[in-house]
């Protein structure tokens, strides 16, 4: 099966580069090609996967969690690059509101991924260098494709939830329109059916940095040694804004000045907020592939799960037997209720098993990472009460 | 404006009981202005339904959710229209009509949606109400509406009359109705609609279309 010879190319001691290619997850590796929307082909190709809890017997307690943008397969264990907790350990793991007692939990790395899954970063077999910019555009379909495949190779005909956020929270949308007799219930949350205009506009200087860096190198920086640092950065310092809300900011660092009491009359981090930017954008670059954040933020403003069901998003859903709860944030502005109540709508008009909770926070679009009681409440809540219905045994302690 | 008017209930209240004795075992249910998920509960518990609801107050949506209903945020006045034809076997609206902005609308919507429509709502035709009315000429507050007119969430209040001639001009036919007195206790249902109209605090209606729309 696996035909990749993951030695043939070391590109160094790099975290982030050894986890692009030899991930410290399980891998499944596919032979058999995946046709893309683009029109053309990914062979062969991998996925990175994590898992946590147990199958049970009539395989019909595993749960999909989908990750965002940036986010990777490491959802409830220390992060093998940066040694930080996983990115929905809050959610996820023994007694949580995803409750591992008694659910089996898969997080696939998505394919354009960085963490394992066949993405640029990733050796193409057929030139023995990264894929660079020759890896195909993707769609989040495709990242959904990819992951029947590995449902299928996991013998699970239904999943008993799709549950992502963001971007993970579209790969929901997709499972239920392209798979709803394989999605028992499904959770998208601060998310939306289409990506906006203003979101693409985002994306779209994210990218302009990451290629303005001289050492992005037309994509081919991995093969030169260069790793586009200052692009990568800008990309997810000005994304980073977009994920937090005005009021947040202003409670989490208001005019305050970063180790110093006085302005310094320079252009150094003066402020708490920009020392606390400059801070997460070089922290991303560490664990992060710069053409993958090409490819993905490309692939979430391809989204628009309407225009692929004739304009009428209801139509995406036309006989859906998938139950929803729809969650979304009041001071989100990236993916703002209206948008989650878009897709509510959709669901409502062809009489879907539809519950739909708008949160009170002023986290902005990041509150779905975060310490959000009303979130887990929701979450735990709809997932139980499903699992009743589904048959699924009750937690085993100890 | 929905709002459900009653404070979280350990006890069934009658109106809902008349409501579950209304509804057929495992009905496809619609509550809207569900309030706390009390009736859905009753209904899920008692009959087994398959039931939805539809809230505007954020906080009671989440709680229903949390407790396992299967409720979303919303407003009778707006989101009934993104519902198909016959989508449930009961579109349910309890005590909530007479805070809807356009109660025809809403009565319309509700006979579209469900095959029948189960419609409970406080009487302005009781003889407390006329009575304070007219003695002091002033907007009668009454144990079952507490709020002076400038606070009230009711924007068309009606009696058991005007309700029966709105459901003759949207062409339903009143399969049953019921009409409890302030202590609670269900009124004959022998007795005339011009007594049950003076001596009911509250009214239940069950509604059927009568032809094609």
């Amino acid at each position: 099966m696996n035909t990749v010879n993951p030695q043939e190319f070391d590109l160094g001691a790099e975290p982030r580069v050894s986890e692009a290619q030899r991930p410290s997850s399980q891998t499944m590796h596919f032979d058999e090609p995946l046709v893309l929307d683009c029109g053309q082909t990914l062979a062969p190709f991998s996925q990175a996967y994590q898992t946590y809890g147990e199958l049970n017997a009539d395989k019909s307690n595993a749960i999909l969690v989908c990750h965002a943008l940036t986010g990777d397969q490491h959802v409830a264990n220390p992060h093998p690059v940066t040694g930080k907790p996983g990115w929905w350990e809050t959610m996820v793991g023994p007694g949580k509101p995803i409750d591992t007692n008694r659910f089996f939990v898969i997080c696939p790395n998505i394919i354009g991924g960085c963490m394992g899954s066949t993405g640029p970063a990733s050796v193409n077999p057929k030139t023995g260098k990264p894929y660079g910019l020759s890896f195909p555009v993707i769609t989040i379909g495709d990242m959904v494709d990819a992951q029947v495949r590995l449902i299928d190779r996991l013998g699970i005909d239904q999943l008993f939830s799709v549950i992502g956020g963001s971007m993970g929270g579209m790969q929901v949308l997709e499972w239920a329109a392209r798979h709803t007799e394989r999605v028992f219930t499904a959770v998208p949350i601060a998310t939306a059916a289409w990506h906006s205009s203003q979101n693409i506009a985002f994306h779209e200087v994210g990218r302009q940095a990451v290629m303005a860096d001289p050492d992005w190198c037309g994509g081919r920086y991995l093969e030169l040694g260069r790793v586009p640092r200052r692009g990568l950065a800008v990309a997810r310092m000005a994304a980073h804004i977009t994920y937090l809300s005005e009021e947040a900011l202003h409670r989490k660092f208001g005019r305050n000045l970063q180790d110093r009491t006085a302005r310094s009359f320079s252009f150094s981090a003066d402020f708490q907020v920009e020392s606390y930017l400059r801070h997460q954008g070089i922290s991303f670059v560490d664990r992060f592939d710069a053409n993958s954040y090409l490819y993905i933020t490309r692939a979430m403003d391809y989204f628009d799960l309407a225009a692929e069901h004739g304009d009428v998003l209801a139509n995406a859903f036309k006989g859906t037997k998938t139950r929803f709860c729809v969650v979304s944030f009041t001071s989100d502005w990236l993916y703002p209720t209206r948008e989650s109540k878009e897709i509510v709508q959709a669901l409502n008009a062809v009489a879907a098993n539809v519950s739909f909770v708008e949160i009170e926070s002023d986290k902005g679009h990041d509150a779905f990472l975060l310490d959000e009681p009303e979130l887990f409440a929701t979450v735990r809540g709809f997932i139980n009460s499903a699992a009743a219905k589904r048959g699924i045994a009750p937690a085993h302690v100890g | 404006m929905l709002r459900s008017q009653q404070p979280l209930q350990t006890t069934a209240r009658v109106d809902h009981l008349l409501i579950a004795e209304m509804v057929a075992e495992g009905a496809r249910v619609l509550d809207v202005g569900c309030g706390d998920g009390a009736l859905l509960q009753l209904l899920t518990d008692t009959k087994g339904v398959d039931g939805r609801g539809i809230e505007i107050e954020r906080e009671r949506v989440n709680a229903c959710v949390a407790r396992g209903l299967s409720v979303i945020q919303g407003d009778a006045d707006q989101d009934l229209d993104d519902y198909p034809d016959d989508a449930f076997d009961y579109a349910i609206l309890s005590l909530t009509i007479q805070a809807t902005l356009r109660p025809k609308a809403v009565l319309e919507n509700l006979l579209r949606i469900g095959r029948r429509a189960i419609v409970s709502f406080p009487n302005f035709g009781h003889w407390q109400v006329r009575t304070r009315l007219l003695l002091t000429g002033r907007m009668p507050q009454t144990e079952n509406l507490p709020e002076p007119w400038y606070e009230s969430p009711n924007a068309h209040l009606c009696t058991i009359r005007d309700f029966a001639e709105l459901c003759a001009k949207v062409n339903a036919s009143v399969e049953r109705s019921a009409a409890f007195n302030s202590s609670g206790r269900q009124l004959s249902t022998r007795v005339p609609l011009t007594v049950q109209n003076i001596f009911g605090e509250k009214a239940v209606f069950l509604l059927k279309r009568r032809s094609a729309y």
